[in-house]
């Protein structure tokens, strides 16, 4: 059989082109669908566990789904926001503890996460390096952020502009790094957490300025008067809050009327849950009370008809290759009728033959195992990341 | 070593029918077969070999009778005894030059590959003149060389007979006297015999017998 193996590993390397080919389609026919099950598996996996991990989430009506992407994976479709005070409405029920989520900016494209530090504990996060927030303007990484952007304590970002031509809209804030959270394995890896406040001051609902009351430079002042000092467009806005610029940040209005896009409450026991989801059901409510396990547990289901059709068409795919693959295979033993009948008259037997082709067989078959195993593995260990692009960012 | 009485044999489909009474090359013996092309020369060698299998008549090869030996007995007996050198060379183009000339003993059992015969293989081509082109595969090699590479793997068995159809057909006229030497040494060297098709009627006079194929008949010459 070695001597078979031989040959026939000569005949493949000989018509690399046509084997490569037959290699291919084999691996496809037979990866594709083991590594569509890795990814539903881990999707599933996935998507569950942490929809599982966050018993209700409150934002404004509209789609459930687009929420609860939002809120538990940092989708970059923000839903509509919802005031602060929906927050404090929460916390002043009693019924559970409410963690705002800001959810709405960037920062060089990952998701920059503004809320408070009961969502960390909630979340089970543990500081892999630095401190957790103290101050305004200070950002905590998630583990892939920090690695894949090459930052830690000490270093800075800058939030991105939402956009480049709004002269209007959203400047950006350099952010001072403060710390880096342990890798968790989940969206939270990939976000920039910061101060809710610090969301609000990216916003520019909240900003830092030179002392109005002590400009000197007449081109600055546009109005005086004993109550209050109107400054002129020149006047400068910081972009970075340090400690000697923090003191200048201020907030106008109501802070209760400033936006959020959602809030995760962690009711104290099933009866308060019970509660707090009636009191959203009322006509006319604005907003809305969704468990994320259902809207995750109607998504997979959703995935899952898709799957069976998918697995429909890869059947039919499947079985059109392997004809075509039977046919070609055919097709090439007629073509080598000439060589087989050299074998025969050179003193091979049929079976000698018959080997050769199996050799043959064997070793693409060997091979496509080995491609399909090295495919299988890799997905499986890029199912997190693929799953992400594929079915959540 | 060939005796062939009553041969009678007949293609399946067309009407070409080889008849021959009675037909015999001692051992030893450098037999030419010479005729016009159709005439069953080809066909001859073939069921000398086994290939083919007589209708009516018997071919005895070294004493052995062909048609009676079973199938796989008659293979074994082929590789062993026969070096058949085919008409077209019948290379097979995915292996380089040595694996070619190794191939009968990677696909019998009959004959073992060991380090000694890819020496001889090795020392075979070398002789041949083709010593350097080892590595190389048939779809590289001249009409002249891919003959050789022919001629090397028939010889490299050591086989009694040699059977050889049109074996110096594609090569000049220097090299076609070289190969026929070095074909003739060899069965010298083997007590070996050999039957050779052939349209070079210059070569004629280095065999001991020439056989004229012309009408199906055969002629025994000086």
């Amino acid at each position: 059989m070695i001597d078979s193996l031989y040959i026939a590993w000569r005949y493949i390397c000989y018509n690399r082109f046509k084997s490569a080919t037959l290699l291919i389609c084999v691996t496809l026919i037979v990866s594709l669908p083991i590594a569509l099950n890795v990814l539903l598996y881990e999707s599933e996996t996935q998507l569950m566990s942490r929809a599982a991990g966050t018993p209700l989430v409150i934002g404004q009506r509209g789609s459930a789904l687009d929420l609860v992407m939002n809120t538990l994976y940092f989708d970059n479709e923000a839903p509509e926001p919802i005031p602060m005070a929906a927050c404090e409405e929460i916390r002043d029920s009693d019924l559970a503890l409410p963690i705002p989520v800001y959810a709405r900016f960037q920062a060089r494209d990952n998701p920059i996460v503004g809320t408070t530090l009961d969502y960390f504990e909630f979340r089970g996060l543990t500081l892999g390096q630095g401190r957790m927030l103290t101050m305004l303007g200070e950002c905590v990484l998630g583990a892939s952020v920090a690695e894949r952007l090459g930052l830690g304590p000490g270093d800075s970002l800058v939030s991105s502009p939402e956009s480049l031509f709004d002269l209007a809209g959203i400047y950006p804030l350099k952010m001072r790094v403060v710390g880096v959270f342990q890798k968790s394995h989940t969206a939270d890896d990939l976000a920039v957490f910061v101060d809710i406040k610090t969301a609000w001051v990216i916003q520019g609902l909240g900003h830092g300025h030179q002392d109005v009351t002590r400009l000197q430079d007449p081109s600055l002042v546009l109005k005086r008067s004993d109550s209050s000092v109107a400054a002129t467009a020149k006047l400068y806005h910081y972009t970075e809050i340090t400690e000697e610029t923090v003191g200048s940040f201020h907030f106008h209005g109501d802070l209760a009327d400033y936006p959020i896009t959602a809030v995760i409450a962690v009711p104290c026991d099933a009866k308060s849950g019970t509660i707090l989801r009636g009191r959203y059901t009322e006509a006319g409510e604005k907003l809305q009370i969704v468990v994320p396990e259902e809207v995750i547990d109607g998504l997979l289901q959703q995935i899952f008809r898709i799957k069976s059709v998918l697995d429909a068409v890869i059947g039919v795919v499947a079985t059109a290759t392997v004809l075509a693959l039977i046919l070609v295979f055919v097709l090439s033993l007629r073509i080598r009728q000439r060589e087989f009948y050299t074998t025969f008259k050179i003193g091979g037997s049929r079976l000698t033959i018959a080997r050769l082709i199996a050799a043959e067989m064997l070793l693409i078959a060997t091979g496509s195992s080995i491609l399909c195993v090295m495919a299988s593995i890799a997905t499986a260990l890029h199912a997190d990341y693929l799953v992400r692009m594929l079915f959540i960012r | 070593m060939i005796t062939i009485q009553q041969l009678q044999f007949r293609y399946p489909a067309g009407n070409f029918q080889l008849v021959m009474d009675r037909f015999t090359v001692a051992r030893s013996e450098k037999v030419a077969v010479i005729g016009p092309s159709g005439s069953g020369k080809t066909t001859l060698l073939n069921l000398v070999s086994g290939i083919l299998l007589p209708g009516a008549g018997s071919i005895a090869v070294g004493g052995e009778s062909i048609s009676r030996l079973s199938e796989a007995r008659r293979r074994d007996f082929r590789i062993t005894t026969i070096g058949f050198v085919f008409q077209d060379f019948e290379l097979f183009d995915y292996l380089n030059v040595l694996d070619n000339i190794l191939h009968p003993y990677r696909i019998t059992g009959a004959l073992k590959l060991d380090r000694n015969v890819k020496a001889r293989a090795a020392a075979l081509a070398h002789e041949m003149g083709i010593g350097g082109m080892l590595k190389r595969h048939p779809d590289n090699l001249s009409q002249g060389e891919k003959q050789r590479v022919a001629i090397c793997r028939a010889l490299l068995p050591r086989p009694k007979l040699i059977l050889a159809d049109e074996a110096t057909g594609n090569l000049d006229p220097d090299s076609k006297i070289r190969i026929l030497n070095l074909l003739f040494r060899v069965v010298d060297e083997h007590d070996a015999t050999l039957l050779a098709v052939t349209h070079d009627h210059e070569l004629l006079i280095h065999f001991d017998r020439v056989v004229d194929f012309r009408h199906f008949r055969v002629r025994e010459a000086a």
